[in-house]
């Protein structure tokens, strides 16, 4: 027990005094010890950023350091746990305090009273080091999670044996005493280490139309999603959660509401992931510090949410984590920056929001992973950020799009004709494009590539054109141009607009995106060829190709291959007048 | 926090709303603090930040005549905390919570403290009780569900509050049940108080009622206490007493106003506009109080009112309440000045949660298609009324002049019910009579089955004369 005692409590903020302790210390605050994480230290004075509501914090109650900074418990148990930013487990805190957080109460990440059938993977006698794959349990049905040596460790294994053990047993030792367990702790701000950093290849696929055809991100990729308020981000982070190709989800709810964390948490378990036919919940990590839990908790939250999808990374998993929202942390960096007296920079921010950013995504990658066996594994980070007032300038926006390789802007009149994924076409980019094209050249149709560049730029060319019509009148442009417009419309209603809560509609696979991309193509095609061939206007009808391409969108998985035929005759049929 | 009182002699200095305490012991975080002076009456103050060298009083009375060096400062070693019960209802409070309808003060069934407490997001139940408000805009496009809070996002003379006060005298719950009304005025006119409260009275609503009333004369530093009040007495009715409750905030505009004055007043380093950089998280500590509790009948639906300065959506207050509520409801000068009424313009009106408050058992199974289709076509006349004010309607190709047309008939008679109340059904039918003026090439939105349906249903029973 130190004899530090409070001298201050300013919001988060709490300076005790006399301490001498380290930056990013873990220290327990006042009778109720209170989590809190040292993030000054002037002289005896040490100022303590508490993840925990502070009223009612005295000044002369009592402050104790924990001698390591705040780290997450990995191990098996993770998937379908709802976390607070700090780690606790929200359902055990509910059972302990009732339906309203109180303070001061503390639940371990991983149930102690849960057992796991641990099998090895590595007999005495074996020389091992960090990252080295110790043995397996089942963490969820048909998901195997490897249990690995903790980073920075290295040694013999004296003994190890199979049996039922809970996290916190020991089912090993090595020969320097060291024992070995199903998890181990890492501090969630320090990158987690891997053995080489690996080129990718591969398309994180969405499910998402207008992102896999039109703004492709690499695994491993980062890509940032910025959107006014009621532009659809956060039913982009959820569509992903589900649909997305990935084998592992981390979910960061970072200081939003609370309601759709509701929906969240009521969905994700009733949700049947495609591939597996298991709940989408029983591959996801669920991190949630809504808007009016304490603030310095949502400054951390991202953090575990990165550790934990690194450690399943570790394990040769492909990570998928979506953090909504990003602006809501550099709000919580902000205001504790106010509140320690940080000259601001812009807008108000912390001068250091742009490098704490760069190292946040940083963290994105495709590593082969320390240890033996050989394992690779990736970490996908989709951001969405809510700028003020919509606009893209601000720091947070504009921080992030230097160090992510995508951007899908939001934008709010498209929201408003209700097209959702409401992905303005002209703003968004991705740098990823050419990486992936060969993948999906592979995998969906040799001319993918073709098709994408066709599709930018004919809807680049209705741009212009509706640029042009608002001034002249619709009436006074040329027939091609005209047909032009009315392909355009085909494209972004039917094409780029998915309803989230289509039962066919809501993931699209890459088969499906790539039969519509390409009979809309064909469409188009025909009918600038025909025009060519100097057909008249009247007689190109575009009601079958829309109508083909909108069963085509609502098909279910097996009907698709016959549905696509269906819109490639109706998209060859459109001059000739017999396209129904 | 300790448990004792502790009294200081004298305040090291006063500024506005607040009074610095020097080298006071013990004390807590949020801890509330008497202030007394000779010959005037007692003033009620918060600790907002605790220091050995300097402790910061937050006043929620007003400050006139406040001489530092001649008051005793009580710290009470408690929080800041009100009485709840239910012999609330009925009952009209200052924005402090003092009575102001010449009854003695309530008794209660418990104390508790104003801030609250965030509700666990694994214990929050999903709202999708389907309110009627008999408002077409709401009801058909924005729906309102129990435990959501949905603000109005009104402008200088639109009428804000008269569409809360409809929304207070329309509101049904899916099973008839009234709402309790918790109402927080705060800032608003005196005018603007009276003329809602007489009609809560007039609707037969008062006896379930409580009203907060911080008016625009009273201290400002109150409007940051009234809501919260209004909050912790609403969790009560609703949680403890498993009332419905809809809370009217008016207005949230000045609430962040008095905000910015507490912040510059306490010198911290200002967000965008002079508000406080932790704007957001002070608003999400009163807008995510609304929601349904796993396990508790009860329920807490918000209707805060934002007035955009200078009708402005991007100004900081809309914004981030927008980023924080489950949609909005804005009003529209151009429709108020065309004389609609209520002035609801739906394209940036938006309502999170509708999906789960309609279909199927709630209102009816193609609500979802129908209202997407109503929007998409409104969209299309909008943006044809924009380009014929360049090229002229004669420019237009015929489908966009169709829009056009269906733009105006919905603003005039489906936007535009005045003061009539319409059931869910009623609204319905006024906007499928709108889409039945267009051919099926127009209602892409529509599938076929739901555009059959219509058809026979039309055909069994033609419509009745169109309403004027």
């Amino acid at each position: 027990m130190s004899a530090a005692r409070i001298v201050r409590v300013a919001g988060a903020l709490v300076e005790a005094r006399p301490m001498e302790g380290a930056l990013y210390e873990l220290a327990y605050v006042g009778t109720r010890r209170l989590l809190g994480e040292i993030v000054r230290q002037v002289g005896d004075t040490a100022t303590i950023q508490v993840y925990e509501e502070t009223n009612g914090l005295a000044l002369g109650e009592p402050v104790d350091t924990a001698g390591t900074s705040l780290t997450a418990h990995l191990g098996p148990g993770l998937l379908g746990a709802v976390l607070d930013g700090t780690g606790r487990p929200l359902a055990r805190l509910a059972e302990a305090g009732g339906d309203f957080i109180g303070e001061g109460v503390s639940a371990p990440t991983l149930d102690p009273g849960r057992r796991w059938a641990f099998t090895p993977a590595v007999a005495a006698g074996t020389q091992v080091r960090g990252g080295d794959v110790l043995g397996t349990v089942e963490e969820t049905e048909g998901l195997t999670h490897a249990i690995l040596v903790p980073p920075r460790t290295c040694g013999t294994v004296t003994a190890i044996a199979a049996g039922e053990y809970s996290c916190e047993d020991t089912l090993g030792t090595l020969d320097d005493g060291t024992p070995l367990r199903l998890a181990h702790r890492w501090p969630i701000r320090v990158p987690r280490p891997i053995a080489a950093r690996l080129a990718t290849r591969r398309p994180f696929v969405t499910g998402q139309r207008v992102f896999d055809l039109l703004f492709p991100v690499a695994e491993g990729g980062a890509c940032a999603v910025p959107g006014g308020f009621g532009t659809g981000k956060t039913i982009i982070e959820q569509s992903l959660a589900r649909f997305a190709d990935a084998d592992i989800i981390v979910y960061v709810g970072c200081g939003e509401r609370g309601n759709e964390m509701t929906d969240v948490l009521t969905e994700f378990p009733a949700l049947v992931d495609p591939r597996t036919g298991r709940p989408v919940m029983d591959r996801s990590v669920l991190i949630v510090n809504t808007s009016n839990m304490p603030v310095a908790a949502r400054e951390a939250s991202i953090y575990l949410g990165v550790t934990v999808a690194e450690y399943y990374r570790d394990q040769g998993r492909r990570v998928a984590l979506m953090i909504d929202s990003t602006s809501r942390w550099a709000e919580a960096l902000r205001e504790m920056g106010a509140r320690l007296q940080e000259m601001p920079g812009e807008e108000g921010y912390p001068t250091y929001l742009a490098s704490r950013l760069s190292l946040f995504f940083e963290r994105a990658a495709v590593a082969r992973a320390q240890g033996a066996p050989e394992r690779e594994g990736a970490v996908t980070i989709i951001g969405a950020i809510s700028p003020p007032g919509g606009d893209f300038s601000e720091p947070v926006t504009q921080a992030s799009l230097r160090v992510t390789g995508a951007m899908w802007a939001l934008d709010a009149s498209l929201a408003q004709q209700r097209h959702y994924p409401a992905v303005d076409w002209d703003s968004s980019f991705s740098l990823y494009a050419d990486q992936v094209s060969p993948w999906f050249a592979e995998h969906a149709g040799r001319d993918w590539e073709e098709i994408r560049h066709y599709l930018i730029a004919l809807l680049q060319r209705e741009r212009e054109l509706r640029d042009i019509a608002s001034l002249v009148g619709p009436d006074a442009l040329e027939d091609e141009d005209r047909f032009v417009m009315n392909v355009a419309w085909i494209i972004r209603d039917v094409l780029l607009r998915q309803s989230a809560f289509h039962p066919h509609d809501a993931r699209s696979s890459i088969a499906k995106t790539y039969a519509m991309a390409s009979a809309a193509v064909l469409a188009a095609r025909t009918g600038r060829d025909a025009l060519a061939r100097g057909i008249p206007a009247a007689r190109l009808d575009l009601q079958g190709v829309r109508h083909a391409l909108s069963v085509l969108r609502d098909a279910p998985d097996d009907e698709v291959e016959v549905q696509a035929g269906r819109a490639v005759a109706a998209a060859t049929g459109i001059a000739s007048g017999v396209a129904r | 926090m300790t448990t004792f009182q502790r009294t200081y002699r004298g305040a090291h200095a006063a500024a506005g709303p607040l009074l610095f305490l020097q080298h006071a012991r013990r004390v807590a975080l949020g801890e509330r603090v008497v202030v007394r002076q000779e010959g005037q009456p007692d003033r009620r103050g918060q600790v907002i930040d605790a220091g050995e060298e300097r402790t910061v009083i937050q006043l929620l009375d007003d400050p006139v005549g406040l001489a530092p060096h001649r008051v005793e400062v009580i710290l009470t070693g408690e929080p800041v905390r009100t009485v709840v019960g239910r012999d609330l209802l009925g009952r009209a409070f200052s924005g402090h919570g003092a009575p102001v309808d010449g009854l003695p003060a309530p008794i209660g069934s418990t104390v508790r403290p104003v801030a609250g407490a965030p509700l666990n997001p694994v214990r929050r139940a999903k709202p999708s009780d389907f309110i009627e408000t008999g408002v077409s805009a709401i009801d058909a496009m924005n729906t309102l569900v129990r435990g959501q809070k949905l603000p109005v996002f009104s402008g200088p003379g639109l009428p804000g509050l008269d569409l809360a006060a409809r929304i207070v005298e329309g509101a049904r719950a899916p099973h008839g049940e009234a709402f309790a009304v918790v109402f927080a005025a705060v800032g608003i006119t005196a005018r603007e108080t009276q003329v809602f409260v007489d009609r809560i009275r007039a609707s037969g609503a008062m006896a379930r009622t409580v009203l907060y009333l911080n008016e625009a004369s009273h201290p400002s530093v109150e409007r940051l206490l009234a809501p919260r009040l209004a909050l912790t007495a609403a969790e009560y009715l609703a949680f403890d007493a498993g009332m419905q409750v809809l809370v009217v905030v008016a207005d949230m505009t000045h609430y962040c106003e008095a905000l910015r004055e507490l912040g510059t007043a306490r010198e911290e380093v200002p967000g965008r506009r002079g508000y406080p950089g932790y704007m957001y998280t002070d608003l999400a500590s009163l807008y995510e109080r609304a929601g349904i509790v796993k396990g508790r009948p009860g329920s807490i639906t918000l209707i805060p009112i934002v007035t955009m300065p200078d009708d402005d959506i991007t100004h900081p207050i809309p914004d981030l309440t927008g980023y924080i509520t489950e949609g909005q409801v804005v009003l529209s000068r151009e429709l108020h000045r065309r004389g609609i009424d209520p002035p609801i313009d739906v394209l940036p009106s938006l309502s999170r949660l509708m999906n789960s408050g309609i279909g199927e058992k709630r209102t009816w199974r193609d609500h979802r298609e129908w209202s997407d289709q109503l929007y998409a076509s409104y969209a299309r006349g909008r943006e044809a009324r924009s380009m014929a004010a360049i090229v002229g309607a004669g420019g237009l190709l015929p489908a966009d002049r169709r829009a056009l047309d269906f733009a105006d008939a919905f603003e005039a008679a489906f936007i535009g019910q005045g003061t009539a109340r319409r059931t869910i059904m009623e609204t319905a039918e006024a906007g499928w009579r709108l889409l039945d003026a267009l051919p099926r090439e127009d209602l892409a939105r529509l599938s076929d089955r739901a555009f059959q349906e219509r058809q026979a249903a039309r055909a069994a029973a033609p419509p009745e004369e169109p309403a004027p």
